[in-house]
């Protein structure tokens, strides 16, 4: 996995391009985030970067965690982050190196990866989006539910149960959801700054993390090729 | 990360804050206005004016938009836009309309002269001659 940059959600906005269109953006101020250790094959197995973003006051934190980040020359941070990379590209990076969105100025596309909002328990229409039963056609109190789940042999248990991960109702929401390609509007340094196009999982002032894109929708590789002729 | 609501609030403020018009004449529903387009043909631009009776606004801030009304040849056009679009070059106020609600919407139904608003002579102390319209001349301000 490439290196992602650590941030929140602030909220959604619209902004005008040059050209008087509008577009409907989300802002997401992404770090500082500050390097906090560099994993190396020699020795630790294997390579890897360790960002760290986020203050936090030090009493909240524990000793061992401020020392880890004191060592990075840094105040104490709430959220740590490791990625793997290969040797090579781990060796451009140094304990204590702030990253800033500068690292992903040029970038046309990036994906967000955010936790979703938790819906609590739900029903397999709103889950799964199923269709339900009949409204009418003599349906009592059964409108809402999922139908039948199986027979004695349906699932190829041959009577010893449902299959795992049939489709049921239950905890939807508060998971690890990643938005791809999602255009790059706007990268502000100054403030810290990274506008991209539509919505991103989450609530606003939740953690996201910001990475180049790593695989793209056919039309977006069209247009970044497009947009680099 | 527990930071205030308020700098939140404050991002999105001072982001919007760039787009949002604040020379903007005071537009009420009823009015009938001139909008200034900027209409862009290869390198040149040059301006479109549409008049109409504004007949809406809705939304705030930066989502504010506007339906303007106008007929043309017993066919009604209606233009929605962005108060606060790049594209709109300036707003001119002609005549205030005399609306006793806050959307037009009945307007559509009428036909010929009904569809006239009475000139608005009430609620315009505030404001200063110049922006009265009423019993004045169309003339564009400056």
């Amino acid at each position: 996995m490439a290196l992602a940059l650590l941030g929140k959600k602030i909220g959604m906005t619209r902004v005008y391009l040059d050209g008087g269109k509008s577009v409907p953006v989300t802002v997401l101020e992404i770090g500082p985030c500050v390097v906090t250790q560099v994993r190396t094959p020699d020795k630790d197995g294997y390579a890897a970067v360790q960002i760290a973003w986020g203050e936090m006051k030090a009493r909240n934190s524990t000793i061992p965690q401020i020392g880890h980040d004191a060592k990075a020359g840094t105040t104490p941070k709430r959220h740590h982050r490791e990625f793997r990379l290969d040797g090579k590209e781990t060796a451009g990076f140094e304990l204590g190196q702030v990253l800033t969105v500068k690292a992903l100025e040029g970038q046309m596309f990036v994906d967000v990866i955010g936790t979703n909002k938790g819906k609590g328990f739900q029903g397999t229409m709103k889950r799964h989006h199923f269709k339900g039963l009949f409204a009418s056609h003599g349906t009592e109190r059964k409108h809402r539910s999922p139908g039948s789940i199986g027979s004695l042999c349906s699932n190829r248990g041959f009577g010893g149960g449902l299959a795992k991960g049939k489709k049921m109702s239950g905890h939807m929401g508060d998971v690890r959801v990643t938005s791809r390609s999602m255009d790059v509007v706007r990268i502000d340094e100054a403030n810290n700054l990274l506008l991209v196009k539509g919505s991103v999982p989450g609530a606003n002032q939740g953690t996201v993390l910001v990475r180049p894109s790593t695989r793209l929708y056919r039309s977006k590789a069209k247009r970044l090729a497009a947009g680099a002729k | 990360m527990a930071q205030s609501a308020n700098s939140q609030q404050s991002i999105l403020e001072r982001l919007n804050a760039e787009v949002i018009k604040t020379d903007l004449p005071r537009l009420d529903v009823g009015d009938t206005i001139n909008i200034h387009f900027r209409i862009v043909e290869g390198d040149k631009e040059r301006l479109q004016v549409f008049q109409g009776v504004l007949i809406s606004r809705s939304g705030r801030g930066i989502n504010e938009m506007m339906v303007v009304r106008r007929v043309v040849d017993d066919v009604g056009v209606e233009r929605i836009v962005p108060v606060n679009s790049p594209l709109v070059a300036k707003y001119e106020v002609v005549r205030k309309g005399d609306a006793r609600r806050a959307k037009l919407y009945y307007l559509r139904d009428r036909r010929g002269k009904s569809q006239r608003l009475r000139d608005r002579r009430r609620g315009l102390k505030h404001l200063v001659a110049g922006e009265r319209g009423v019993g004045e001349k169309a003339a564009p301000k400056a």
